[in-house]
């Protein structure tokens, strides 16, 4: 069924371009060819890796500061108290504004577009955890205690499981956030990775150009989701009935 | 193993919202000789868990103390509590594994699942066992720490009575095994007299002791029906008071 349905579009897409004619809307075919051409001459791999590079890093920065911080703020009601509105605060700034006010203080360089999605992304974390650490089952945790579990032991086996749902949450929606905020760091303050393409593509009204890194963005977003996320989900599920 | 001594001299809950400030348990003393099994009875909602879990470590919110030989320390504890409260993502094995620590388990484990029949299901995640199983899980899992202390908080309740019946008969198997001192909830008398050494009376809300009765029945007759009813009636008699604690 999926694959039918991508069968539907491709048709579509076809049929449009063929009926318009126009260099606005490429045809599958020609988008096709630049996408291969990319491949070939190595931009495309290039730019796409180093993109790929800064996600991993500003995710994986994130998603660790985020899960910590929620955690805490779960668990204490008095910190929360004190960072709440600051957290909501966070939550609404527009992603330009910190992008810039980054770009402006510390300079154009990677560790300042690094920071950028951070700041952008954290938010999201601290929220998803808290939620889930306050909805954690204080029946298990008594348990925990009163056979004295150790903190590590308490975090791994107890509540980390409870928090699995909300991680997953958090990185899926957080993926998603991170790659459109991350395109226009690069686009703003970087002269590579494919934001910086799209707006070269941009410039030259190169829509084959910009279609053909679409689809090769779109193609490892899938594969992150069947080769990464699914199997952990599966793994992290099996104790379901 | 040593003896405890629990005195409680006062546990409130303080006012909360529209709640008004509660005294749930006043002038409370028990001591638990070495290996003994007792039942406490009382009324539900009388502050039983509440007792437990001080006894436990869980509520540290009272005045009293707590005595382990001549020691001020909380003891160690096996709670069977009224839910099982496994680790759903965690196999049965898992489960018990986790509150031994890195101490050499299957030693201490494998013995346990034998007696409580359920080699076959080690391996099993919680939730597809049947709720007697996940009983005989719990209760597992408070004897492998070897505790001072064993606490059930009604563990057989909501149990149909075959099945409570099967657990109940496990849970006296092995405790004979290995006798340790138990503090055991209920509200069943029946069930109080099927198991214990001695029943301890407990009055509503603020709790404290009402009285204290011996079970003279040797164990042999405990499974015999008709005997812990003759008992219970002379109970009954005898103390007219307790009535109304059931």
């Amino acid at each position: 069924m999926p694959s039918l349905s991508l069968l539907a579009f491709l048709a579509v897409w076809q049929g449009l371009a063929v009926y318009l004619n126009s260099n606005t809307l490429p045809t599958p075919e020609t988008v096709a060819k630049v996408f291969w051409q990319g491949c070939v001459t190595g931009q495309l791999p290039y730019h796409l890796g180093v993109t790929l590079l800064r996600l991993v890093m500003s995710f994986a920065i994130a998603m660790l500061l985020g899960c910590a911080i929620g955690i805490v703020l779960g668990r204490n009601k008095k910190l929360d108290a004190f960072f709440d509105n600051w957290l909501v605060i966070f939550l609404n700034i527009p992603a330009l504004v910190t992008i810039i006010l980054c770009y402006v203080w510390f300079g154009l360089v990677e560790s300042a577009a690094i920071l950028a999605v951070v700041i952008n992304k954290l938010p999201n974390v601290i929220v998803t955890i808290r939620e889930g650490t306050r909805a954690l089952d204080q029946d298990l945790l008594d348990m925990a205690r009163c056979f004295h579990f150790s903190k590590r032991k308490t975090l791994v086996h107890v509540i980390w499981p409870q928090l699995h749902p909300f991680v997953m949450g958090a990185t899926r929606s957080g993926l998603a956030l991170i790659w459109k905020i991350i395109l226009v760091v690069e686009l703003l303050g970087r002269s590579n990775g494919m934001g910086y393409q799209l707006h070269l593509f941009f410039q030259m009204f190169d829509v084959a150009g910009i279609l053909a890194y679409t689809v090769a963005f779109v193609t490892v977003i899938q594969l992150i989701e069947l080769v990464i996320l699914k199997p952990l989900d599966k793994k992290s599920q099996r104790w379901r009935r | 193993m040593t003896d405890i001594q629990i005195n409680i001299n006062s546990k409130t809950y303080p006012a909360i919202e529209q709640a008004e400030h509660h005294l749930a348990i006043t002038d409370l003393k028990l001591s638990l000789k070495s290996g003994e099994f007792i039942c406490l009875v009382g009324p539900s909602g009388c502050g039983k868990t509440t007792l437990l879990n001080i006894i436990a470590g869980l509520d540290n919110d009272y005045d009293g103390e707590i005595l382990v030989g001549q020691q001020h320390t909380h003891p160690k504890i096996g709670y069977i509590f009224q839910n099982p409260r496994l680790l759903p993502w965690r196999t049965v094995r898992e489960n018990i594994e986790l509150v031994l620590g890195s101490r050499q388990s299957a030693a201490i484990i494998d013995p346990l699942l034998e007696v409580m029949q359920l080699t076959q299901s080690q391996n099993v995640y919680p939730e597809r066992l049947s709720l007697g199983m996940s009983r005989r899980v719990s209760i597992i899992r408070a004897f492998a720490v070897d505790p001072d202390v064993l606490l059930m908080d009604e563990p057989f309740v909501s149990l149909d009575a075959p099945t409570a019946r099967q657990v109940r008969v496990l849970l006296l198997k092995l405790w004979q095994e290995r006798p340790h001192t138990v503090l055991f909830v209920t509200h069943d008398l029946r069930e109080a007299i099927a198991l214990a050494d001695r029943l301890i009376f407990l009055s509503a809300a603020p709790m404290t002791v009402v009285s204290e009765i011996i079970v003279p029945l040797p164990r042999a007759e405990r499974h015999n029906e008709n005997a812990i009813e003759a008992f219970r009636q002379q109970l009954l008699n005898d103390y007219p008071d307790i009535k109304r604690l059931l």
